[in-house]
Formats: structure tokens, C-alpha cells, sequence
């Protein structure tokens, strides 16, 4: 890696159902100015803004970057928008990270967001290209067969997406942003809602929410505050369609893995790592990821689960921010668990703060399980 | 900054109708021949440039990667723009100075869509875009504000349709008659750059191995985007202050320019873009025939800077200038110059 980069600043606004109150372009201004107020910054200290969302027609504005210009001080300056489907939000921090490790710029600005009330997503996402078939089925459909396919593979007894269910939403009970927020949430609450895709029950999925997040990102001479040092950052991609491709635990996300512990010096993620913001929009995800990511070995990432290695107090928290299963603007969602792992590093979490957390993974995954961002970043200059 | 140059540039036989190719085999030929002429079959960075709108329907960069043999998994990424963004993209990537190649593609199929309707969605959601302006019409509102005569716009046109039909990858279109239907005042039907299905892809390479791939590289010596405001009432859109500011920022003026591909969509857009990048008379402007001739939306920057990184490879210039543009009325632009 060339330069050092670093987060000096993390905005977010509360994610809801439908925010009325603000515009597109009012959502993203209010994320903005909260991480720049965060790194005691204005727009004009901004050299360039990179901007991700998932597909436009979630919100029926075509590349609406060129319409956020304004809101996100962009006017005169280099702005880019990125779409890697879901993990959107992680490559749009990659891609603004990689503008200050490359050395051209020293301060960037990243925003991601989504306001899903404007439009229906589980419409915009079942629409086809010509030539190829729609299963109009929306990303449950899509997901429900390789969670089940895990669970044979793994002999996991159904109770354990429960047990994330119940989990995301106590840490998010502690979050302040965090859009579901469920008193008293416990497992029969969540075992006595409707089954949407088996065996994904509606309290185990995410949440549509409007939402915005936002980071300042800076070069090391320019670094103020607190700030996150990024140790490790890649991406990895892979075909949707291909034969024999393991859709349960795909190579991309183990080969991103792999790549983000090398760059950050990383043997044994369970050990060393100390806090986790996993891209998990239905429960069955993490202890499925546990696996992908080298949590666990195959085949017992549910153990992980279950024995609550995995809970605020436990020896790996994932997703003490409540997770993409409390808020999930989605375009936003992936940047949220790189900003969370910032904050968790920094010190800032507030009442869903991991104590002592130094080194935090930030992960994101889109498409088919095809597209993967990861970040490492920790207290300590690497 | 780290020394990065195009070393391989391909594109599709653009047509002006559906071939019925998908858009994984629009894209699969223009690949093989990159790979085939750079001799990489891998390559540290892959990113590409495209538009849901243009299909309808999402995820189009997610078949795409079906056509590039994305196996074992690859590190990419995706702008939703003209990829003439996915390549500052990836040479921002090879800045880093841990991967020395990457391969940029974009793809456009016009032909599902009206591009002059779908271009109305662009526009702040709340207040423009109900009005139902369309691109035509705000681009016509920029001619008008220019005030270019005419004669001149139609000047462009025949000279960029002249250019075309020398080109085998554009579309072949006839001299304009004069009396070509105005599609809004003052734009002709030849102003506006036609409906197109098409790809493009380039290949970046640093250092040593740009030398060993390309005998002549083209180098990206400036590289540099800007945007401007969005409400057309906002700025003078007789000038593009983003363009000038581009232009000046990669470094346009350092030198003589022998060649420069600007992302014309419209006549009158040639006028404006010449001024913003202190292009004088002597720089050929679109020897290529530019988007006049063909216009494959998404890929048509990424074609301004292979044309022009063509010309420096094939011998034929030592400096050239590569333009794109994104947004209503050139809100943004992006300007590479490269050398031999």
C-alpha cells in the first residue's frame, strides 16, 4: 500500500422507513456535514467526493451524482459514483481510500446512501435484463436456497438465525441510528413471525430504510482528531454464473479475506481482530460468513453463534452497531460497517462500544454473493 | 505520480439498432482482443463504466462480468458512468504501486431505450425532472446561449459524419442535407449524436510493462476530472467552467496538441470544449468522426481516450487529449493527455 489513509470522520443519519422530512439530496447533506463537523472540516476542505448507491431505479433518479453535486459541496470538483450492487457501500470507501493511498488527493469525502421510500426495491430488483430470466423472487428468494444449502452442509439446527435475529437487534437497541429497535426483543418473538422465504422468517431479514452515511477520509499528513487507520482494503468479484461456483461460501470473499488480513498482517482473524461490521441482511449470514472470513472452521460458524462468542460481551462481537439486519439503506448499508468498524477503533460508539477495540473488520458483499469489500482498520498506525 | 499508459484499446463495429447481441456478447470480443493484444490474461484491476437506465432493469455490470472470465475471483469495481471514470478509476488503482495492469471496459446498448427521454431522469427528481425537459431540449438550451451560428453547428456535423464513414467502427451516416428536421431549435437532427449499441475496452499498464506490451505507449501524462453545479440556471452555459478546470488540472496547455477526441453529443458542444481546453485551429478535433458518428452511451468517453491513445501508439500523433463528459449540458468532464 503507498500512503497511509485514515477515517477522520463519521456521519450518519437515523435510518427509518420513510424519511419525509428531507430530500435525496437533504439525506446526504445531513450525513455529510456530520462527518465533516466530526472531523472539525467544512466542504472546503474537501479535494473530491465519491458517492455509491445500489441500482438507480430504487429510487428512479438515473446516476444521481450529477444532481448531488450541489448538496455535497462537489461544484468544482472531481465527484464519482460507484455501483457494486450491494456491497456498493464498502467500494465506495475503497474507491475514496484509494484516491489518498494512490496520492492523489488528501482529503475525500464518501458518501453512500439510499431512500427507499421514494421507490419499491423489491420491484426494482426483480426486473430482468433482456435475455435472461427473472426469477421475481427479490434477494430473500434469491438467498433462501444457499442458506439452506448451508445448513444441510453443516448439520446447523434451525434455531441459530434466530439467535442472530435477537442479538442485532439487542445491540441496536444501544444504537442510536439504527432504524428497527425492537423492546424486548427475544426468540419467540422472532420464531412467531411469518416464514417469507423458508427458512428466513420476516424478523430475520432487513429492514427498507432510507439512509445516508458518510466518512472523511485523509492522507496521513492531514490527519486530525481521532483517527482509524485503514491496514488492509480489497475487492474481489466473481461471475454469478458458473458452474460449480460455491455460492454458500464463495472464493471472492475468501480470496478478499485473505488479501485484507496479508495487507494488515492478520494470521488468526478470531484472535486478533476485535470487532466485526458484517454485511448480514438475513440472519443465516453470519454464521455463514463466520466461516467465509476465517472466524471458524467450515462447518461451525453456527457454534460460534451459538456458544455467543459472537454477542457485545462475547470474544468476537459482530455487529454491536445492530447490523444491516436493524438498518439497511441498502446502497448505504456496506459503507455503514466500514464507518462502525471506524468508530469502533476510535473509540466512538458510544453505548454499542466494544471496550478496547484496536482493530476492526468492515465487510460488505453484493449481487449474487459475487461482489466483496473489505476493510481493516485499526487505532494504531499500521 | 506513478508512470501508467494505455497500451491496448479495442471496440466493437458500433450499429445503430439491436444486433440481439446480450450484452455479455457485445462485450466478449472487444475483451478477447485487448487480452489477445497485450498478451495479459489477467490483470491486477478491472473496472467497467455502464447505465441500468439504458436496459431498465438493474445490475447490468453483474452479467457483464460473466463476459470477462472473472475466474478465479478478480479485483474490480464498477462506476455507474461513462467509463471513461472506471479508467481514472483504475489509474488511481495503479497509483498504489501494487498491481501494474488493469483493464477498463464500458458498454452501451441505446437501442433498448430512448436516450433522449431516459437522459430526463438525470434531473433533480423533485423540481426538473417532472418538467419532462429532455436531453435534446437542454442541449438545446446551451446551443441557444452559445448563439453559434448555424452554418457553424452544421460544419461540425458534416465534418464529424465525414470522419465517420472513414472510420470502420462508426456508423456510416450521410453528409446532412440542410434542411435535416430541427429535432428543438437549433439543433438538426445531424447536432445530435445518434442512437448507438457498442463497447469498448482499454488496457492500462505501468512502468516497464507498458514498455514491454506496447512499442510505442501511450502515456497518461495529466489526468482530471470536475463537476459543476446541476441547475442549469446556475452556471454560463455557453462555457464549461468543469472542463477548463479539468483541462488545466491534467495539464492540456503544457504542450502542443495534435490530436484531441472531445465526448460531443452535441454539435455545439465541439465549439464550447475547444474554448474550455485552449484547443486552437491546428488541433484536429474528432479525427475519429466522435460521438456524431457513433454514440454507444457509457462507452463513448472511454472511446474519446483509446481513439486518441490509438493515434499515439499508431505514430500518427505525440500528444493527444482524451475528453469525457457526464451530467446536463457538460456538467462533468474528464480530460486525459497522453504522450508518446
Amino acid at each position: 500500500m503507498a500512503e497511509r489513509c485514515a477515517v477522520i470522520g463519521v456521519g450518519q443519519t437515523h435510518y427509518r422507513t420513510r424519511r419525509h422530512d428531507v430530500s435525496i439530496a437533504g439525506l446526504v447533506r445531513e450525513a455529510a456535514l456530520r462527518a465533516l463537523a466530526d472531523a472539525e472540516l467544512t466542504f472546503a476542505d474537501i479535494d473530491a467526493v465519491v458517492i455509491g448507491k445500489a441500482p438507480d431505479l430504487f429510487e428512479g433518479v438515473m446516476m444521481p451524482e450529477a444532481y448531488l453535486a450541489d448538496a455535497l459541496g462537489a461544484a468544482g470538483k472531481p465527484v464519482t459514483r460507484v455501483h457494486t450492487a450491494g456491497s456498493v457501500g464498502g467500494s465506495t470507501a475503497l474507491v475514496g481510500a484509494s484516491l489518498i493511498q494512490g496520492g492523489v488527493h488528501e482529503r475525500v469525502l464518501v458518501v453512500a446512501f439510499e431512500k427507499q421510500s421514494e421507490s419499491n426495491a423489491t420491484w426494482a430488483l426483480s426486473t430482468h435484463l433482456p435475455f435472461t430470466a427473472s426469477l421475481v423472487v427479490g434477494a430473500g428468494g434469491y438467498f433462501a436456497p444457499h442458506i439452506r444449502e448451508y445448513m444441510r452442509r453443516s448439520g446447523a439446527p434451525g434455531h441459530i438465525g434466530t439467535l442472530v435475529a435477537v442479538k442485532d437487534r439487542q445491540n441496536a437497541l444501544k444504537n442510536p441510528y439504527a432504524h428497527l429497535r425492537i423492546p424486548g426483543i427475544s426468540r419467540e418473538m422472532v420464531e412467531s413471525t411469518p416464514m417469507l422465504w423458508e427458512p428466513i422468517r420476516y424478523l430475520e431479514t432487513c429492514p427498507s430504510s432510507d439512509g445516508a452515511c458518510a466518512m472523511v477520509l485523509a492522507a496521513e499528513h492531514k490527519v486530525t482528531g481521532t483517527p482509524a487507520w485503514v491496514h488492509g482494503a480489497a475487492m474481489r468479484s466473481e461471475p454469478i454464473f458458473r458452474a460449480g461456483r460455491d455460492t454458500v461460501s464463495p472464493q471472492g470473499g475468501k480470496d478478499c479475506a485473505a488479501d485484507v488480513y496479508r495487507q494488515a498482517g492478520i494470521t488468526d482473524p478470531r484472535r486478533e481482530i476485535d470487532v466485526a461490521e458484517v454485511y448480514v441482511p438475513f440472519s443465516w449470514y453470519e454464521p455463514m460468513w463466520l466461516e467465509n472470513l476465517g472466524f471458524a472452521g467450515e462447518g461451525e460458524g453456527w457454534k460460534l453463534t451459538e456458544s455467543g462468542a459472537t454477542a457485545l460481551t462475547g470474544d468476537i462481537p459482530w455487529n454491536a452497531s445492530g447490523g444491516v439486519l436493524s438498518s439497511n439503506p441498502i446502497g448505504a448499508s456496506g459503507l455503514i460497517r466500514f464507518a462502525e468498524a471506524a468508530l469502533q477503533v476510535r473509540g466512538l460508539a458510544g453505548d454499542h462500544q466494544v471496550d478496547g477495540a484496536r482493530l476492526a473488520l468492515g465487510h460488505a458483499y453484493g449481487g449474487g454473493a459475487q461482489f466483496f469489500a473489505m476493510w481493516i482498520v485499526g487505532a494504531d498506525r499500521p | 505520480m506513478r508512470e501508467v499508459a494505455v497500451v491496448a484499446f479495442a471496440q466493437t463495429r458500433h450499429t445503430d439498432h439491436d444486433e440481439g447481441l446480450s450484452e455479455p456478447e457485445l462485450i466478449a470480443p472487444v475483451i478477447e482482443e485487448v487480452k489477445r493484444v497485450s498478451g495479459l490474461s489477467r490483470f491486477g484491476f478491472t473496472c467497467s463504466g455502464s447505465c441500468d437506465y439504458l436496459a431498465g432493469a438493474p445490475f447490468s455490470f453483474v452479467s457483464a462480468l460473466d463476459a470477462i472470465g472473472a475466474w478465479p475471483p478478480i479485483s474490480e469495481s464498477h462506476v455507474e458512468m461513462d467509463a471513461a471514470w472506471a479508467l481514472y478509476e483504475a489509474w488511481v488503482r495503479l497509483q498504489h504501486g501494487d498491481v501494474d495492469s488493469a483493464l477498463v471496459y464500458g458498454f452501451g446498448k441505446s437501442s433498448q431505450t430512448d436516450v433522449r427521454e431516459v437522459m430526463t431522469l438525470q434531473l433533480d427528481p423533485y423540481y426538473l425532472a417532472p418538467l419532462g425537459l429532455d436531453q435534446v431540449s437542454y442541449a438545446a438550451l446551451q446551443a441557444s446561449a452559445l448563439g453559434a451560428p448555424e452554418a457553424e453547428l452544421r460544419e461540425i456535423a458534416r465534418r464529424s459524419r465525414a470522419d465517420g464513414r472513414a472510420n470502420p467502427y462508426a456508423l456510416h451516416l450521410p453528409d446532412p442535407t440542410g434542411d435535416d428536421p430541427y429535432q428543438v431549435r437549433p439543433l438538426r437532427s445531424c447536432d445530435v449524436a445518434p442512437p448507438t449499441d457498442g463497447a469498448a475496452a482499454v488496457v492500462l499498464a505501468a512502468g516497464d510493462l507498458a514498455t514491454r506490451i506496447a512499442e510505442r505507449p501511450a502515456w497518461i501524462t495529466g489526468i482530471a476530472h470536475r463537476a459543476e453545479p446541476h441547475y442549469l440556471g446556475m452556471r454560463d452555459l455557453a462555457r464549461s467552467a468543469s472542463a477548463a478546470d479539468a483541462g488545466r488540472a491534467a495539464g492540456v496547455g503544457k504542450g502542443p496538441v495534435d490530436v484531441a477526441e472531445l465526448h460531443t453529443q452535441f454539435s455545439h458542444e465541439e465549439i464550447i470544449l475547444r474554448d474550455a481546453l485552449g484547443l486552437g485551429p491546428d488541433v484536429a478535433v474528432n479525427p475519429s468522426g466522435g460521438p456524431l458518428a457513433a454514440n454507444p452511451v457509457m462507452a463513448t468517453g472511454l472511446i474519446r481516450v483509446g481513439e486518441a491513445a490509438r493515434r499515439i501508439m499508431a505514430g500518427d500523433a505525440a500528444r493527444a487529449v482524451g475528453h469525457a463528459t457526464s451530467g446536463p449540458c457538460l456538467q462533468q468532464n474528464l480530460v486525459t493527455v497522453m504522450e508518446a
